[in-house]
């Protein structure tokens, strides 16, 4: 067993311990919970803070291991939200399993999400520059808009589904029958959904979207990716298929992005277009930036810490948000100052301080 | 690298700097509270839910600061009816984070809650508040869907439906002839809400709408267009279901074009008068249909707004004297169900849903009526109109 793990490359290590950090905070956050040592504050934070852990990983594959900036990540979450509530809702009386309904409108949720993102990938990761960050910026408007004109409802008949573009229809034009749910109602989002979201699966999907980035990132197309990142002109020359290489990491991450919408979709009784603007996807890339580029376990503790903090400084009232961004900034110095960096390398044995620059 | 630890000593310091002031305020407002609670020893545990930072911030600020007033004469009757103010959590207008301060309310304790001020995050909130059972009295979350399916939920404010059509309603006795425009934004419920209803109430009276344009939270500054068409379809009257903010840019433009159709807005246009960056003096002539003028001049208003200037230098709106009477609701709520502070939370919640039908309510928000409420948790009280003139809101 010790020489296995001495055998081990460095990068798998820090996997390997990637993993079994976010199994152990489960296991304590869980075991704190059923002896009632959480306070309702967190434990109403933990599915939302899977959610976005989710998005920060899933952005980290594109802006940290593509290497293209992407300014709509919440756009993808919102189509995950949508259509994941769509899902859920229109299941509820064939599924009466609360965990069947979650795991199809997450299922649902991440195919949406990647049908939109292939869409919005092809023409774009054929060009060269910064076009990605100009489309996905447009891209995450455009999603807004039209959630905010979008009615839905679900009848024994199926889904009704209209395009309020000019204002003048309203839930009645969709003729639902009397027991008919009205599940999306333009601007005013998604009201009255089932709350089933629970922090297991949030945990679960957490899992997946690290096995699935950090295996995709390991294998043989993760390094494609990585080299089109590093030298475009190079990787082209050893006949990498730059634009496939570039959708598969562009897809797998909307997918990723809409599954954890779903997620969050579920968590609340009411869910708004609005609510997935363009400072959403700041936020996220926020995280990512903060956590460090093409860096996993940074994006899960970054994440963790930013969404928190604004609440754990409510005792600061109306200054909280200026605390929240002295904060931001000390991090950013702190992270980047090479003593402290030293520091951190002498402190943690050599390979964290390998992952640290990595 | 000297310069960089001092910038970063420096920061530190101020930021704990800041902290120090942040303690401080809400330490003295705590003091207000427990203070008077105190001497009998039990209080029910009130808590507030708003924007007190961001765009909205106007309305959660006046709805807090009013509802310590309110707590505040309560507790110096000395009955044995106590409340005390948890410390105002701040949702900045967000669903996600409204709650997340219902949540952190709830662990500091709270019985009944005050809130929340706007509809989004109440859409959000108010089922949870309806599974943990907490008793909930919103001051001017106006949604139709607030109340609906919730049956812990009271509104203190009319719904959206209601100020749609009581709109249309005055428009069409006070303003036979006109040809109304409507600008409205099309990403907000509230506005959509009462925008759907106005329109139905006037098609029902045979009223000539000639223009109808939107907007949204991405442009909200610039209204040109939207003004030229309207001036161009005839439009004499504007209708403006629609927050202060966009509206003060309406008054702008409308003004530097050279259009001066009459204004009318509903509660969100309340505030006006104080808008950042606006010359108030373009707000002369504009209606609104507000259930609360600051200028009345019967006992109870005077006496609320001169202790509101008082202790915060300013003339409280609308959604302040919502608040000062959800807190007097809920004291006479309380007396009638006869329930005390140390009862459960269920309890105390199930008792007063059971006599909120029954009571009614004068305040400040009721022109004079009684207010009374349906199960349903609907007020019905007397709609008024107002119009600005020099400055101030009188009744025409």
């Amino acid at each position: 067993m010790r020489s296995y793990l001495k055998n081990m490359k460095t990068i798998t290590k820090v996997d390997y311990a990637t993993y079994l950090g976010v199994i152990l905070a489960f296991i304590v956050v869980t075991i704190c919970q059923s002896q009632g040592l959480v306070n309702r504050s967190v434990s109403g934070m933990l599915v939302p803070i899977c959610c976005y852990v989710c998005m920060s990983i899933s952005l980290n594959l594109t802006v940290g291991i593509l290497g293209e900036l992407s300014l709509g990540h919440a756009g993808f979450m919102s189509v995950g939200a949508f259509s994941g509530i769509i899902a859920s809702m229109s299941l509820q009386s064939s599924i009466s399993s609360e965990l069947g309904r979650m795991v199809i409108a997450l299922v649902v949720g991440a195919v949406f999400a990647a049908i939109v993102g292939f869409i919005v990938g092809i023409p774009v990761l054929r060009l060269r520059g910064d076009y990605l960050a100009i489309v996905t910026l447009a891209f995450g408007e455009i999603i807004k808009d039209l959630i905010n004109c979008l009615l839905v409802g679900w009848d024994e008949n199926g889904l009704h589904i209209a395009l309020n573009v000019d204002g003048t229809k309203s839930m009645s034009t969709l003729g639902l029958s009397e027991n008919g749910i009205e599940i999306i109602k333009g601007a005013q989002g998604a009201t009255g959904n089932d709350r089933i979201a629970t922090f297991t699966m949030g945990f679960v999907l957490v899992m997946i979207t690290l096995i699935v980035v950090l295996n995709l990132v390991r294998s043989r197309t993760g390094r494609a990716i990585m080299a089109i990142r590093d030298n475009r002109i190079a990787a082209e020359s050893v006949g990498i298929n730059v634009t496939k290489y570039k959708l598969i990491a562009f897809v797998t991450s909307a997918a990723l992005a809409g599954s954890a919408g779903a997620l969050f979709g579920l968590n609340y009784s009411n869910v708004t277009a609005i609510q997935f603007d363009f400072n959403t996807s700041i936020l996220v890339l926020v995280y990512v930036v903060l956590g460090g580029l093409g860096n996993i376990w940074g994006s899960i503790i970054a994440t963790v810490i930013l969404y928190v903090l604004p609440e754990a400084l409510r005792q600061f009232s109306d200054y909280r948000m200026l605390v929240y961004a002295i904060v931001l900034i000390l991090v950013m110095l702190a992270t980047n100052n090479p003593q402290v960096r030293a520091l951190l390398g002498r402190v943690i044995p050599k390979r964290k301080g390998a992952a640290l620059d990595e | 690298m000297k310069k960089k630890f001092f910038a970063l000593m420096m920061a530190m310091v101020m930021a704990l700097g800041l902290a120090a002031c942040g303690g401080n305020d809400t330490s003295t407002t705590d003091d207000g509270g427990s203070d008077s609670t105190e001497s009998t020893g039990t209080a029910f545990k009130i808590g507030v839910i708003g924007p007190m930072t961001g765009g909205a911030a106007i309305y959660g600020t006046c709805v807090a600061n009013s509802a310590q007033i309110a707590v505040d004469e309560i507790n110096a009757l000395g009955g044995d009816i106590q409340f005390e103010l948890l410390a105002p959590a701040d949702d900045v207008n967000d669903a996600e984070t409204s709650v997340n301060a219902y949540n952190n309310l709830m662990d500091q304790g709270m019985q009944i809650l005050v809130g929340t001020v706007t509809t989004q995050p109440g859409l959000s909130v108010f089922p949870l508040t309806n599974d943990d059972r907490v008793f909930t009295i919103t001051p001017s979350a106006s949604g139709d869907d607030c109340i609906e399916n919730n049956d812990t939920v009271f509104q203190i404010c009319f719904t959206d439906s209601n100020q749609g059509s009581r709109s249309a309603q005055y428009i069409n006795e006070h303003f036979p002839d006109a040809k109304i425009g409507i600008i409205y934004k099309n990403d907000e419920q509230y506005s959509i809400g009462i925008r759907n209803n106005f329109v139905a109430e006037a098609e029902t009276r045979g009223m000539d709408i000639v223009y109808e344009g939107t907007f949204a939270e991405a442009n909200q500054t610039d209204f040109n267009v939207q003004l030229t068409a309207a001036q161009s379809a005839g439009a004499d009257l504007l209708f403006l279901p629609i927050y202060y903010t966009p509206a003060s840019a309406i008054l702008t433009q409308a003004n530097a074009m050279g259009y001066a159709p009459t204004f009318f807005g509903v509660d969100g246009m309340d505030g006006i008068l104080t808008a950042d960056n606006f010359d108030a003096s373009l707000a002369e002539g504009v209606y609104l249909l507000t259930p609360f003028s600051a200028d009345a001049e019967d006992e109870l208003t005077q006496n609320f707004v001169s202790k509101y200037q008082e202790a915060y230098g300013e003339i409280p709106n609308q959604f302040g004297a919502d608040a000062y009477d959800a807190i007097y609701t809920l004291y006479q709520a309380i007396q009638a169900a006869g329930v005390t502070a140390d009862m459960a939370t269920e309890d105390i919640c199930d008792a007063l849903i059971e006599v909120m039908p029954t009571i009614s309510v004068t305040g400040l928000t009721s022109a004079g009526s009684e207010m009374t409420w349906d199960e349903n948790g609907a007020v019905s009280k007397d709609p008024t109109a107002v119009i600005i003139e020099n400055g101030t809101y009188v009744t025409p």
